[in-house]
């Protein structure tokens, strides 16, 4: 049986990838654009990059931007790695459905609701908002998407791969390094990835939980976009647009390696003739 | 020694040698066992684990000596991998002691202990090549690199991989990963080598290549090997001696020879190897041996055995289809050890035939008796439905109890 796509099927998939993608190729056409008038096509230039590095306060909060993501998803990759673990490993134990279910309510929670009760935290405790702040609320909502993807990755993990490193006479902590942590990197990496991606682009949460003297780029666009869409945002957009493709692809890229190799590894650990 | 074989006494085998009788051809002269102050190499004492309130290993006790190939053989679940689990550090006992050359194991972490396990799964490294999981357990002794390097050739040699230094798992055959899951449990020299059903995922012509490898290796680098498998015909290839195990419990321990020609219970009978069960009553005893009247049909055995049993006690005379003659006609009146039947039914395997034969009322009173195909052509040959009479020697069938 061969149908190939119906008129309306080619039309409605038209419509809706111009729907999504659209604006923002407009959006990156319009940052080459000499004109200062965000409608008017003027010619092409790269005049607005230039302009950027002049621009201290977009640099700077790009800079903390990028410090917060950096240093929010690695922690976060840490800490969801360890999450995962326990919730892979550690069998039966107290409450562990109702851990796991706290582990991941945030990926549902509304961002607002997060934000919202995170600063009430920090008020209470009196903490100075700022740089500290927004990175630790990105840490803790980014930390359940690690431990999302981490703990794929170990379910189909071969508890007897680390036994036979015991085994053969490594101590648990070293065997966690040489053999749990390299077959199950590709999850990390992603999950990473994930986290950083996540922090980057986040607004509702760094609103809510910043201080003065860190403000992200996303508040800052929000804000100068209220007075006026310029030029420079349409290029600080287009870059931020291309950071983030690069780091979803490279962790679907990740990820699909993974699933490649985990089945590989599974015909290897289950000694299946291939 | 299990009670139950109390007939393979010293005393037993001191008048087999004398009498230059013995058990199945003699492999070689090692038989540590035998000395009660032969000090085992390992030694289980009255080891119980329970999973919950499920008793997987129930008081056992076991000695194992030096450079003995031991095998564990029993059924799915009845055990054995939990056994070698233990030994191995990975489960601990609810109760009882492991001690492994007189020390006592327990407490001693897994990565602690000198002995080496090759996993069923293989559970190769899959991100080393196979060079570097060979060399793995070599490089947690920060053994020097230039060894490291001598013993992994070697190893590669010894299991023939030298081509295949260089590849990750996934790119090796079945075969191939088991070699190098051997290769890397042997590169320790480990006091003690654990094969967990080894050789489960080869075919047959691979497994008896292995088989003998193993045997091989062993005797050159004089370990201890402990094998489990479910395939009785690989632990009576390799072991020196084996331990039928049931529900957690060792039934008998003792030679492949012994376990097979003098099994100490109808259970270790059964799964070893292929067996009739005859039911009778003792009828008479004497110094010479016993006598038993089958309950179906009624015919005599006149056993050289001696059995606990008193007279009119019923028993199990077991007794191996080769061991059973079978020819055409009827028996001549007063013969013992002698039967009538009825073909009922006849395997041709190749090698030899299996011919089941009717001998009660009922269709499952069949006795069967397997022969060589010696020639290639038979003139009269046996066939369905055919009158035949059975017979076998006095010393051909073990008395066992219920
Ligand atoms: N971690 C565990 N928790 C609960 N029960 C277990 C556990 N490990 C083993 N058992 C049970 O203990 C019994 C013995 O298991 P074991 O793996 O030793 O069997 P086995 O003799 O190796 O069987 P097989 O020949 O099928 O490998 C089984 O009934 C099994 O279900
Ligand atoms: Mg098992």
């Amino acid at each position: 049986m061969t149908r190939g796509p119906t008129w309306f099927n080619i039309t409605s998939l038209v419509l809706g990838f111009s729907f999504l993608y659209l604006p923002i190729v407009l959006l990156v056409i319009y940052s080459f654009n000499e004109s200062r008038l965000v409608t008017v096509w003027g010619g092409f230039s790269t005049k607005w990059y230039a302009s950027l590095l002049q621009n201290e306060q977009l640099l700077d909060a790009a800079w903390v931007t990028l410090r917060v993501a950096f240093a929010s998803a690695t922690i976060a990759t840490v800490l969801g790695t360890l999450a995962a673990l326990i919730l892979v490993r550690s069998g039966r134990f107290m409450g562990r459905s109702l851990f796991s279910g706290m582990i991941f309510a945030p990926l549902v929670m509304p961002e607002v609701i997060l934000g919202l009760s995170l600063l009430l935290l920090f008020v209470a405790m009196g903490t100075a908002r700022g740089f500290w702040t927004v990175m630790l609320a990105h840490t803790t909502f980014a930390m359940c998407y690690v431990a999302v993807v981490v703990q794929s990755r170990l379910v189909g993990f071969d508890k007897s791969i680390e036994e036979a490193a015991e085994d053969l006479g490594c101590p648990p902590v070293k065997t966690f390094f040489l053999i749990t942590l390299p077959i199950i990197l590709p999850g990390v990496i992603a999950g990473w990835m994930l986290a950083f991606t996540l922090s980057l682009d986040d607004l509702v949460i760094a609103s809510f939980t910043t201080g003065p003297g860190a403000t992200t780029l996303p508040m800052k666009i929000y804000s100068q976009v209220r007075l006026g869409v310029t030029p420079e945002i349409n290029a600080v957009c287009t870059i931020l647009v291309g950071l983030v493709t690069i780091c979803v692809i490279a962790a679907s890229l990740v990820t699909k390696r993974q699933q490649v190799q985990r089945e590989r590894d599974e015909r290897a650990a289950f000694g299946a003739d291939g | 020694m299990a009670p139950g074989g109390s007939i393979l006494s010293s005393r037993f085998w001191v008048g087999a040698v004398l009498a230059k009788k013995s058990i199945g051809p003699v492999r070689r002269e090692f038989v540590p066992w035998e000395n009660s102050d032969h000090p085992p190499f390992i030694e289980f004492r009255g080891v119980t684990k329970k999973f919950g309130e499920f008793v997987a290993v129930r008081n056992l006790s076991l000695k194992i000596y030096e450079k003995e190939f031991f095998a564990l053989l029993g059924g799915s679940g009845c055990g054995k991998t939990t056994l070698m689990r233990m030994l191995a550090g990975f489960e601990t006992p609810t109760s009882g002691q492991i001690f492994l050359d007189g020390q006592d194991l327990a407490g001693i972490p897994p990565y602690r202990r000198p002995s080496n396990m090759m996993f069923q799964s293989y559970a190769l490294f899959p991100h080393m090549n196979v060079e570097k999981n060979i060399a793995f357990g070599l490089k947690q002794d920060s053994m020097p690199a230039r060894e490291i390097e001598a013993r992994v050739s070697e190893m590669l040699r010894l299991t023939k991989l030298e081509q295949f230094a260089q590849r990750k798992p996934h790119q090796l055959s079945g075969g191939q990963r088991q070699r190098v899951a051997l290769a890397r449990s042997l590169a320790k020299r480990p006091k003690v080598l654990l094969l967990d059903e080894p050789l489960g995922a080869l075919d047959r012509k691979l497994r008896e290549e292995t088989q003998f490898e193993l045997m091989n290796l062993q005797e050159e680098l004089e370990m201890t090997f402990l094998i489990v498998t479910h395939d009785q015909e690989e632990a009576m290839t390799v072991a020196d001696r084996i331990a039928v195990m049931d529900k957690g419990e060792l039934v008998q321990v003792a030679t492949p020879a012994e376990i097979y020609e003098a099994p100490n219970s109808k259970f270790v009978a059964d799964f070893i190897g292929d067996v009739n069960l005859i039911e009778a009553k003792v009828t008479g005893k004497s110094d010479a041996g016993t006598r038993l009247v089958s309950v179906v049909d009624g015919f005599v055995i006149d056993s050289d055995q001696e059995t606990e049993a008193g007279l009119g006690e019923t028993v199990w005379y077991a007794i191996r289809p080769e061991k059973v003659r079978i020819a055409q006609g009827r028996r001549e009146e007063g013969q013992v050890n002698q039967i009538d039947g009825l073909v009922w039914d006849i395997a041709y395997l190749g090698d030899v035939s299996c011919i089941h034969s009717k001998v009660g009322e009922d269709d499952h009173d069949t006795i069967r008796a397997t022969f060589a195909n010696i020639s290639r052509m038979v003139e009269n040959p046996i066939t369905w439905d055919d009158e035949v009479v059975l017979s076998f020697n006095r010393d051909a069938g073990v008395i066992l109890k219920g």
